[in-house]
């Protein structure tokens, strides 16, 4: 099982396990306020906007070129910026803190 | 006395109606929020249906929301239930089975049904499918797996036709698309969009026919014959129709709302009786950027317009105001569109990259872009957004020079 803790846009900390799929399909059903998801996870809606941790971001690494482009639609982005949807749950993110965006 | 509660009544569990009902809950409504559905899988996301779900064997309907979520914010969520008919007089509307629901306000999210074209002997066809619901799309799979042949046609080229082609086509099956049209997506976007698909298709070995109108079919051994006017005939064990989607708005007209292509709405999404409000692909409606009415097929207009119903329903006066955008998945291209093209009346086509490829077709009204179509170039896709919201001018010259990024820089100084 794999921890992953968002912050929500209230300041509320929420820790959820998982094993497989997206981290934005991990937020939408465990109810995390501010990640809506609305493309269904195919990186064309950007509502899935999270800021990774800097302590975790080498863990997570980059957003791919496409995933960059479509995070300037958001007025928030920045270096630490992911789209949750790209996120694909693995051991490697475990104990990862993600910051819903605004 | 006890005051009588508040409810909300929504019709129409999809991504309109669904989103609404959280958006509700999200702006502070107190009372009772009803969401119906006809369809009796918990709410899923439609896009996927003829791209992710139809071609990996694996996929499963990927959900709106778990169900837990409904509960959580009280939503009470009738599923496989039908709406019959609204009584505007005394506010309620009943259902088929004879269960009746008071309403104060009243969600229209009816979305869209396959349109069925004028074809002789459809009816006599048993393997013939529509393209909306979960289940039209299990169906095709079934058939698709109990088939030997593995030959299935499309008749119409549009978006959901071309996505099913090319998912059809990764699972093996030989496709044939048949569009009435001298070229595919004809009705919704420029020659050059249409050329890149149908070059696209082809080179993934998918038999795109244009000039094609279907006007019979029959059943001949164990295939279907497929007869088109200008004599060419195409035997297949698959027939799948993709000639677009009308929406639905029986119940609504029935009530005597006003229905022009879909049913009337305002910029708050209110439509010609101030209980009722009308989202998604049903709603026909204002859009201020344009300046003229549409009807719209898309997440992007659903998702948005539910929340403008929540946020008047919750007693907040908010507009309607968002640039259009939509997206389309086949083969490994990814299109993506802001804005509405009609009426265009020039179009610049960037062709960074022909290999990868890295495309963008930009629509202008002389000098006032309009809409841009971005394939693999969610570059492309983001500036014409920037510029679409921010009313900026393009400079053409610029945006016609590869060399010159797409960026701020092609804005007029
Ligand atoms: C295969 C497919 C692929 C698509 N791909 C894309 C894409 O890539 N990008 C994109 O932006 N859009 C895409 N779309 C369009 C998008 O799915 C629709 O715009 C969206 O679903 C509209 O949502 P809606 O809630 O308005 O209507 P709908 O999704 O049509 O939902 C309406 C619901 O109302 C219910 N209903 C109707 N009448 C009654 C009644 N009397 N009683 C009870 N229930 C009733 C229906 O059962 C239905 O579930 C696609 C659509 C399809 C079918
Ligand atoms: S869910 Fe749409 S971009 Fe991530």
């Amino acid at each position: 099982m794999v921890k992953i803790t968002f912050i929500t846009n209230d300041n509320e900390k929420v820790t959820l396990e998982a094993e497989s799929g997206s981290v934005m399909e991990l937020a939408v059903n465990n109810n995390i306020q501010g990640i809506d998801g609305d493309c269904g996870g195919v990186c064309s809606c950007a509502t899935c906007h999270v800021h990774v941790d800097p302590l975790f971001f080498d863990k997570i690494g980059e957003a791919t070129e496409i995933e960059k482009d479509m995070l300037e639609l958001d007025d928030n982005v920045n270096e630490y910026s992911r789209l949750s949807c790209q996120l694909q749950i693995t051991d490697d993110l475990d104990g990862v803190v993600l910051t819903v965006a605004k | 006395m006890k005051k009588k509660e508040k409810t909300c009544v929504i019709i129409g569990a999809s991504h309109a109606g669904v989103n609404c009902a959280f958006a509700l809950r999200k702006e502070g409504w107190q009372g009772a929020v009803v969401l119906i559905d006809s369809d009796p899988e918990l709410p899923y996301h439609r896009p996927p249906l003829s791209k992710t779900y139809l071609n990996e064997p694996a996929a499963d309907l990927q959900s709106l929301k778990p169900l837990e979520s409904y509960h959580k914010n009280n939503i009470k969520l009738l599923l496989d239930k039908t709406v019959s008919k609204i009584d505007s007089l005394k506010r309620q509307i009943i259902l088929y089975d004879g269960t009746c629901f008071e309403y104060t306000k009243l969600v229209l999210a009816t979305g869209a049904k396959p349109i069925i074209p004028p074809i002789e002997g459809l009816k006599q066809i048993s393997k013939v499918f529509t393209l909306r619901t979960a289940g039209d799309i299990t169906s095709i799979k079934n058939a698709f797996f109990k088939s030997d042949k593995k030959k299935a046609a499309i008749i119409g080229g549009g978006y959901i036709g071309l996505e099913t082609a090319a998912s059809l086509k990764k699972m093996g099956a030989e496709v044939t698309v048949l569009e009435r049209e001298s070229r595919i997506l004809a009705r919704v976007t420029s020659s050059y969009i249409s050329n890149f698909f149908q070059e696209l298709h082809k080179r993934n070995g998918v038999d795109i026919q244009v000039g094609k109108n279907v006007f019979a079919v029959e059943n001949y051994n164990d295939t279907i014959r497929i007869y088109c006017d200008d004599a060419t005939e195409f035997d297949v064990d698959i027939l799948i129709l993709g000639v677009g989607v009308k929406p639905n708005c029986t119940i609504a007209s029935k009530a005597e709302l006003k229905i022009s292509d879909g049913i009337l709405v305002d910029e708050y999404t209110q439509t010609s009786n101030e209980h009722i409000y009308a989202i998604g692909d049903v709603s026909y409606h204002y859009n201020k950027n344009y300046g003229y009415n549409v009807r719209l097929e898309s997440v992007q207009n659903a998702v948005e317009q539910s929340k403008i119903a929540a946020l008047n329903i919750a007693g907040k006066k908010i507009k309607y105001d968002t640039i259009p955008w939509f997206w389309s998945d086949q083969f490994d291209i990814k299109l993506q569109i802001v804005g509405l093209a009609n009426g265009y009346t020039d179009v610049i086509v960037r062709e960074d990259d022909l290999e990868k490829p890295v495309i963008s077709v930009w629509y202008f009204k002389d000098e006032t872009l309009l809409a841009v179509d971005a394939i693999n170039n969610a570059k492309a896709y983001v500036f014409g957004t920037k510029f679409l919201k921010n009313k900026i001018r393009v400079d053409k010259a610029k945006l016609k020079d590869i060399s010159v990024p797409i960026n701020n820089s092609l804005e007029v100084n």
